[in-house]
């Protein structure tokens, strides 16, 4: 892994701070010139609407200022960021922080018929059944759920 | 020339309806009927806003200037969004009506501007085609518990699509009466007429009186201060 890939690794989001922007998934390219000075990162937004987004590209460029003379940091809309595209690490990291991370539809989230895709379980006690109490919460990525084992209540990252 | 013309007023039809309409929500704020649903409607708005502001930085970028410039330095007479946006909150009812109309009205464009030619294009579409879902979802499951709820829930909602109807002209399409229609009989409530009669558009420039009103208060703040941070 280069130096870059581990100073962005260091980045949280500032949403999710138990997150890394790179298990957030939304640094799509890391480039260094030959000697080693200049980088330029590709980040895709999250949610269109995200207020973390400008923080993270600020926080992104004062991190690796740090190591490099010369910083570039551009934004790529397409093909647009997933919650497919976060890490293995990120799902655990996300119940260790009392949130259930997504789960993956097979059908499309496009299908108005289809049911939203709903936590495997709750992130407290680890019981499946759970209900939702809201379709949308505390910042634009989740939605408030209970535990109907537990009673506790949780925040569930929706799938996009 | 002539569709590449055409694409570019899309563009800012649909840039300020997204503008338009996020203000309108961000009114409800610290008043809606219930906290969830002042968090939903908060959500929807900075969603919307984050839409609109994927299309003005492009247009914008073409023009020459910002999306500062275009959102808070344009008369009324400049705005593009459809009248539908631009519409008073009124009570719960008609929120969520208007809301139901325009989130179909989106539906239907993010899905036409997946194959957009434009990239930048796509990808605010490919975006948003997603967080439209959720909108969407959320508006039409109001409106069946509005429709088919209590007596007093029902006049409401029926009163809103009645004042509403007419100002669908600028967003019905056939796909726009696929979205809307099984709402509204899951909701109980009867189909108006395809072929109502219906306001003229926005594309001229003409506004109902309640755009300016609104934009007052939006550009109030960068007017004061211009380049205004913080």
């Amino acid at each position: 892994m280069s130096r870059a890939w581990q100073l962005l690794a260091t980045v949280p989001d500032p949403e999710i701070p138990v997150l890394s922007v790179v298990d957030l998934g939304v640094v799509r390219a890391v480039e260094e010139s030959a000697d080693g000075r200049t980088v330029s990162v590709t980040l895709t937004p999250t949610y269109s609407g995200c207020p973390a987004t400008d923080v993270i590209a600020r926080d992104v460029r004062a991190a690796l200022e740090a190591a490099y003379d010369e910083v570039q940091v551009r934004t790529q809309l397409s093909p647009a960021w997933t919650t497919a595209w976060m890490s293995e690490a990120a799902q655990d990291k996300l119940r260790g922080f009392g949130i259930a991370p997504p789960t993956h539809n097979t059908l499309p989230l496009l299908d108005l018929n289809a049911d939203p895709s709903r936590p495997e379980r709750c992130p407290q006690c680890g019981a499946s059944d759970v209900e939702e109490l809201a379709g949308f919460g505390s910042t634009p990525c989740k939605a408030l759920w209970r535990c109907r084992s537990c009673r506790e209540p949780f925040d569930y990252f929706k799938q996009l | 020339m002539a569709s590449a013309t055409s694409e570019r007023s899309d563009l800012l039809k649909v840039a300020d309806g997204c503008l338009v309409l996020s203000h309108r929500l961000s009114e409800w704020m610290s008043k809606a009927p219930t906290m969830e649903e002042d968090v939903a409607l908060g959500n929807i708005a900075l969603d919307l806003l984050g839409q609109a502001r994927g299309l003005l930085q492009h247009f914008a970028a073409a023009l020459d200037t910002d999306e500062d410039q275009l959102a808070y330095f344009r008369e009324p007479q400049e705005f593009r969004n459809p009248l539908l946006c631009e519409l008073p909150n009124g009570d719960f009812a008609h929120t969520i009506v208007r809301q139901l109309f325009a989130d179909a009205w989106l539906h239907n464009v993010w899905h036409d501007w997946l194959s957009a030619d434009d990239a930048t294009v796509r990808g605010v579409a490919e975006k948003a085609v997603k967080e439209n879902a959720y909108h969407l979802r959320h508006s039409s499951s109001w409106l069946v518990r509005l429709g088919d709820g209590t007596d007093e829930s029902r006049r409401r909602t029926l009163a809103a699509v009645d004042a509403l109807w007419p100002y669908r002209g600028e967003v019905a399409t056939a796909g726009w009466y696929d979205v809307i229609e099984p709402v509204l009989v899951e909701a109980t409530l009867p189909l108006p007429p395809r072929d109502a009669w219906t306001q003229r558009s926005s594309a001229d420039g003409w506004h109902t009186e309640h755009l300016g009103y609104l934009l007052a208060e939006m550009q109030s703040l960068a007017r004061a201060h211009p380049g205004a941070s913080w």
